[in-house]
Order: C-alpha cells, then sequence, then structure tokens
C-alpha cells in the first residue's frame, strides 16, 4: 500500500467512525487534494465533511481551530507545509495554547496535515523541513511518519487525540509502496503517539532519523552490514512527545549514536536528541560523541546536482558511522 | 435597515451593449454591459447612514414598533453601563499604582458592548477582542470574577495564566481572549460554521449564532479579508462581526462600506447610542438565525480612555478632541434619555454610584488578599493528560520546594 493510500483510508476510516471528524484545505474536495490524499472522500461524504476553502492559510487555519473549540475535530490540510507559515499564529498561539490558557476548559483537538520537508526541484520556498519549529512549541504534538504503515496508525491517532497534532507527511513518500500487515490494515489500526520504532535490531551503532531520512539510515545499515557493523535504526515517528527512553536503551548497547535528517541543523531535531542523551544516563554509555548528520545550513537550491549535496545520502551516513566507530 | 447607496451619476440605465449577450454574467456578478467609462470612488457614493434612536435633545424619542423593553431592563442597561465605568476607573488606578501589570478600560464603548450584549441570549457564543468586558458582565460575570482575573490569584477561573482584561467564561459562552488581533474572527465564524452544520447532524436546530466583536485595527488584519470571505462563501453561517472604526486604518466609507462588497448585509449603527446598539444586534441576530447567513455591524464610537495602560494617547490626540467626544459619551446621552421618561433621576444616580463604588472597592480588595494559584498550576493544561517530561520537572519541584521550603513565601500561594 502506497504511503497517499494509506493515509486516504485513516481519514476514511476516522470519518466513517466519528461525524465530528471533517477535512478543509485547498483543493481537498473536488480536486481530491493536490496530491490525491483525499481522494473520493468529498463524493462520499459531501460538502459538510470535505471543505474547499479560498486560498488562505491564516483563515482557514482560524476556521479550524475555531471549530475545534466548538467541539469539532477537524483536520486541516496544508497544500505544503511551507505554506503554514502564514497560518503560524494560528497554530501556536491559538491551537497550541488555548487549552493551557483556558485552565483546561477549552482543548482544541485538531489535526494540521500536509507534506513536509524537502520534495524535488521546487527550491528554497517549497523544501524545508517544519520538524524543529513546531516540536519547540509546547502544547502542540508532532508526529513524522515514514512508511505506510506509520502514516495510517498516526493519522488515525492524532484524529483521534483530545489535543493539536501537527502530522508532518513527506510529498516522496507519497507514491512509495510498503508492506501492510494484517493488524495495520484494520481499522482499530492507532499508534501511540510518543512512542519509536526500533526498524532494524543493531548492536555497534544506533542511528536516530524521522521522515524520509529513516530511509536513508536503513540504507546505509544495509551498507554497513555488509562490512560486519549492525547498525540499529530507530523511526522516531513522534518528535514531540520524544521517545527518549528507546534511543537510551539502545545506546547502552550499542555506545554510539547518530542522528539523520533533512532539516536544517541549527536548533534542529538531532540537537535535541543530542542535547537529551548528554542529560540522560546514556552518556555515560557513549564511547564517541553524538554526531549530527543532517541538510545543509542553507536555504535549498533549485537545481538538481547542488539538491542532493544540500540533502543527507546514503553515503553520508556510512562516513559518518565510519568515523563515530574510528574506522577511518 | 435597508443601505442607501445612491450613484450620483446616471448610472444603471447607461447605454447596454446589445452585440453583447443581454444579461453577462461573470462570475456570477450581474452587470450591464456600458459604452461609458467609469471610475468609481467614494466621492460617487452617499457614505453610509448612521442608523440612531436617540437624538441629541433626547427629547420625543421615537421607538421603532418592535422595540420591546420593559422598565426593569432598561434600568439594567444603564447600572450596567455605570458598572462598568466605576469598574474601570479603579483597576486603571490600580495598574497606574502597580498592584497589577495591565489594564484596558472600555471608556465611550460602554453602549456598544452592554446594547449589544442585551440583544443576544446565553447561547450565543462570544468571541471578544478585548474590550468587552460590558458584555461579559451583563451574561453575569459579577466583578469579583473580573477582579479575581486581573490578580491571577487563587479564584481566578484562568489559573494566572492569562494577562488582566483577558477573560474567559465557558459557563457564560464567552471564548477566552487571544492577544493576537484578529484570530477571534475566523473562529467565530468556525464556530457558527459548527453550529450550522455539523453538530446539526446530531442536535435539533439550535436558535443560536456566533458574535465576533473586533476594532478597526483588526479589521486591517489579513485574518479579517479571511473572515469576511468565509463567511460570505461558506454559505452556511449564522455569525457576525460588530467593529468601531477610526479614521487611521482605512481610506474610504469605513468598515460597513465592506459588507455588500463581500456579499455581506451590513448596518452602520451609532455606538455611543445604547437603544440603537440593542435594536440593530437584535435585527441582525434575528436576520442570522432565520437567513443562516452572516452580518455585519459597524458601530461608531469614539475610544475616550487610552488604548491600554501601555498607551498615552495624547501623544496623537489632542484634549479638545477628547472633551468634545465626552459630550457625546454614551453614558450621559443615555440617562437623559432615562430622565426624560421619567425613569432615573439625580437621586437616583447619586445612590447607584455610591452603591456600586462601595461594591466594586469590597472586591477589588479581596481579591488583593486571595492567595495566588497553587504553583502545581504552572505544569497543568498544556496537554490533556500531562506526559511524562512535564511531570518529571513538577515532581522534581515538588522535591526542591519541600526540601527549601524556608526559603520561599508559600503562604502567598494556595496549598496543593
Amino acid at each position: 500500500m502506497t504511503v497517499r493510500d494509506a493515509l486516504n483510508s485513516a481519514l476514511d476510516e476516522e470519518m466513517e467512525r466519528d461525524e465530528k471528524v471533517f477535512l478543509l484545505g485547498e483543493e481537498v474536495a473536488l480536486y481530491d487534494g493536490a496530491y490525491k490524499v483525499s481522494r473520493g472522500l468529498w463524493k462520499k461524504y459531501g460538502d459538510k465533511r470535505v471543505i474547499d476553502t479560498p486560498i488562505t492559510e491564516a483563515g482557514f487555519a482560524g476556521i479550524a481551530v475555531g471549530a475545534a473549540m466548538a467541539g469539532l475535530r477537524p483536520v486541516c490540510e496544508f497544500m505544503t507545509f511551507n505554506f503554514s507559515m502564514q497560518a503560524i499564529d494560528q497554530i501556536i498561539n491559538s491551537a497550541a495554547k488555548t487549552f493551557y490558557m483556558s485552565a483546561g476548559r477549552v482543548n482544541v483537538p485538531i489535526v494540521f496535515r500536509g507534506p513536509n520537508g524537502a520534495a524535488a526541484g521546487v527550491a528554497a520556498q517549497h523544501s524545508q523541513c517544519f520538524g524543529a519549529w513546531y516540536s519547540h512549541c509546547p502544547g502542540l504534538k508532532v508526529v513524522s511518519p515514514y512508511n505506510s504503515e506509520d502514516a495510517k496508525g498516526l493519522l488515525k491517532a492524532a484524529i483521534r487525540d483530545p489535543d493539536p497534532v501537527v502530522v508532518l507527511e513527506n510529498e516522496i513518500l507519497y507514491g512509495v509502496q510498503y508492506p501492510m500487515s494484517d493488524e495495520a490494515l484494520s481499522k482499530d489500526f492507532v499508534l501511540p503517539i510518543g512512542k519509536a520504532k526500533i526498524e532494524r535490531v543493531g548492536k555497534h551503532v544506533t542511528l536516530v532519523a524521522h521522515s524520509k531520512a529513516v530511509e536513508q539510515a536503513l540504507e546505509a545499515a544495509n551498507e554497513l552490514a555488509g562490512k560486519g557493523i549492525e547498525a540499529e535504526v530507530i523511526n522516531l515517528r513522534s518528535l514531540r512527545p520524544l521517545d527518549i527512553d528507546t534511543i537510551v536503551q539502545s545506546i547502552v548497547k550499542t555506545n554510539h549514536c547518530l542522528t539523520v535528517e533533512q532539516g536544517w541543523p541549527h536548533c534542529g531535531i538531532g540537537a535535541e536528541i543530542s542535547a537529551r542523551i548528554s542529560e540522560s544516563e546514556a552518556f555515560y554509555h557513549l564511547d564517541a560523541p553524538v554526531i549530527r548528520v543532517t541538510g545543509v545550513d542553507t536555504p535549498m537550491p533549485y537545481t538538481k546536482s547542488l539538491e542532493i549535496a544540500a540533502l543527507p545520502q546514503m553515503s553520508d551516513v556510512v562516513f559518518a558511522v565510519n568515523k563515530v566507530l574510528g574506522l577511518q | 435597515m435597508k443601505t442607501q447607496r445612491q450613484f450620483h451619476d446616471t448610472t444603471t440605465n447607461a447605454k447596454i451593449d446589445t452585440i453583447g449577450t443581454k444579461n453577462p454574467s461573470f462570475l456570477g456578478i450581474q452587470a450591464v454591459f456600458t459604452g461609458e467609462l467609469r471610475i468609481i470612488d467614494e466621492q460617487c457614493y452617499d457614505p453610509l447612514s448612521i442608523f440612531r434612536i436617540l437624538n441629541s435633545s433626547h427629547k420625543h424619542v421615537q421607538l421603532p414598533e418592535d422595540f420591546k423593553l420593559d422598565e426593569n431592563i432598561l434600568i439594567k442597561i444603564y447600572r450596567k453601563m455605570i458598572t462598568l465605568n466605576i469598574m474601570d476607573k479603579i483597576l486603571y488606578e490600580s495598574q497606574r499604582q502597580g498592584r497589577i501589570s495591565f489594564y484596558m478600560t472600555s471608556t465611550g464603548e460602554e453602549a456598544i458592548q452592554i446594547g449589544s450584549a442585551a440583544a443576544v441570549t446565553l447561547e450565543d457564543v462570544i468571541y471578544a477582542q478585548y474590550r468587552e468586558a460590558g458584555v461579559l458582565l451583563w451574561r453575569g460575570h459579577s466583578v469579583a470574577d473580573f477582579m479575581n482575573q486581573c490578580y491571577g490569584n487563587c479564584k481566578d477561573a484562568s489559573k494566572g495564566r492569562q494577562m488582566p482584561v483577558h477573560y474567559g467564561s465557558k459557563k457564560l459562552n464567552y471564548v477566552t481572549i487571544s492577544s493576537p488581533l484578529t484570530t477571534q474572527l475566523p473562529q467565530g465564524i468556525a464556530n457558527s460554521l459548527a453550529v450550522g452544520t455539523a453538530y446539526a447532524l446530531k442536535q435539533s436546530k439550535k436558535n443560536a449564532c456566533a458574535i465576533c466583536y473586533f476594532g478597526e485595527g483588526a479589521a486591517s488584519e489579513g485574518d479579517a479579508h479571511a473572515a469576511f470571505n468565509f463567511a460570505a462563501t461558506l454559505d452556511r453561517n449564522n455569525g457576525y462581526a460588530i467593529s468601531t472604526p477610526t479614521r487611521e486604518q482605512f481610506k474610504g466609507d469605513g468598515i460597513a462600506a465592506r459588507g455588500p462588497a463581500y456579499g455581506i448585509p451590513t448596518i452602520r449603527v451609532d455606538g455611543n447610542d445604547v437603544l440603537a446598539m440593542y435594536y440593530a444586534t437584535k435585527v441582525a441576530r434575528e436576520f442570522c438565525i432565520r437567513s443562516k447567513k452572516p452580518f455585519l455591524i459597524e458601530a461608531m464610537t469614539y475610544r475616550i480612555g487610552h488604548h491600554s495602560t501601555s498607551d498615552d494617547s495624547t501623544a496623537y490626540r489632542s484634549s479638545d478632541e477628547i472633551a468634545y467626544w465626552t459630550r457625546y459619551m454614551p453614558i450621559i446621552r443615555y440617562r437623559s434619555y432615562l430622565e426624560s421618561v421619567g425613569l432615573w433621576s439625580e437621586q437616583r444616580d447619586i445612590e447607584l454610584k455610591k452603591r456600586i463604588k462601595n461594591s466594586v472597592l469590597l472586591a477589588f480588595t479581596e481579591a488583593e488578599k486571595e492567595h495566588k494559584a497553587c504553583w502545581k498550576e504552572l505544569f497543568t493544561d498544556v496537554y490533556r493528560t500531562m506526559p511524562k517530561h512535564i511531570s518529571k520537572q513538577m515532581y522534581s519541584m515538588e522535591k526542591h520546594v519541600v526540601e527549601f521550603h524556608k526559603h520561599y513565601p508559600l503562604h502567598f500561594f494556595k496549598r496543593a
């Protein structure tokens, strides 16, 4: 099943399960969504549950927040997360803070979702990761699915959650097929928010990644396995709350850790993980410093050769692992 | 409440292009072709007229036929206007003395708040900006409730988390104030959307609407455009908006002129006339509920007080200007009316003000003496279920406070 279809079935199942769930965003209804994630939903649920909005992110994000305050469960699609910056006041100042500022009287059960991170050949304003931006803010939960099971289970969990959840999907992964277990095909399949998944078990080094970077980490682990290095790959799934326990347990075993992400290094997800490791008992189990493999600290260039150079590749991960293990 | 917009020049009978289609319809706009090139600007229009009931002499006031308010309500309106005014004076002074960090008064805008509040029900949801304490007062918030919020003490329903005047009451259907300007507009529109659509699936038709208040500054934010556009296009909406204008924020014929451009029925009202505010809001509310369409009220008024305690308005306006408007203060106008119909007197006025002042001062003293919110409230309500990293912080603070309790003024705080 593709990630796109997994997201689509998550939306469909949750809309069927709870009539308070509705989807709104640009072109989500008649056009089936800019990336076809909402295919067929408007036909099935009609105008009242799948709503095309005018092109004004601050406006429809505000509409969605208000609807959540009024007791509905809106799923607010940003055509890409790049455009969510136009609405960031509604996401942070209204959605994330209202439960606290109303002293627990008004909760905002809302999902903000859409493709996040680098796409292909669309340059700086369309290629950036918002993982660090949104994970910074208390009151929000942030999930960043990698494969189809992640996408379905996390989106369903997000829709059922009483707090605002940002679901950071990846455009490049939409069309990729991943196997789905029988359990994941069930309507009751929900993944816990705040729990990471060990994608591959290993004992020499821990690779922590989220979203598309999990792919590079897994590829690198394959490559390293050929040389007798067993890497443990952790797919974070949630960026906030962050499952630091799973990372700590892994480091106790491997004594080495690298983070892999497509976002920028400065104040990034890797920086946070590195700091949390330093503050935990895992620090005393490290044989080498934690190293971050990240996107380059520049806006994303358009041209393909530079775009490849700006994003972490499998070979970068292999290189960094060898360095950390003292093999180079 | 028909709005009159007359062109001074010849218009609708202008030459019709007989070659083109007879009834052109671009994007659903019904208009005729013309060979005459005409530029439209605000000079072509009469400004929208301002609806009022209380005339300048306050004599021979003609109430609309269906205007029904009994004497008790008429007096209650006055009492609430005075309460708001006195509460403002005391809290403003307390900020000046450094007892609270911030305050915003409603002086000069009492009619907009009390008049509109009297015309809606507790079922209706209020999305206010920040200068609508009077609306909450009318709905049943006590003076003590206001004081507790401004002091952020343990009786404050928002647990000391909101800066002063950012009131909220779930019981009174008054959504907690949000500091960023204009967020309440799309949110309020959505609220009425929720009432109008998805909730209607389950519940029987609810005869309620959402009311969004916003000032002219808010109308300059992009969110205002978004909200008007949504309200008009989503077409199943029964929210409406009440606005107050000033000159600096726009050219042209104010905020009301925007209503018809968005396809939203609109009235311009004398915001210093509490009876006109009441009546216009009542008409708007009835329209919204009946037609499931939005409505815009532009209430013309003058903010006599400073914007907030962080502002000194004499830097940008003259004292003559303020003095001029003080003569038209809504409280003065309304009192003259009540006196003219024999419902009020000098003696009653003195007694009322004295009584209210005493009760406000009492609430003020008690709020100041009250314990602060329990320190544990720092950590609650970030999420519905407290996540591990927050509970860890809370327990470590608790341990610390127990160990070093002698060094902290714990007697100021409510016990856990």
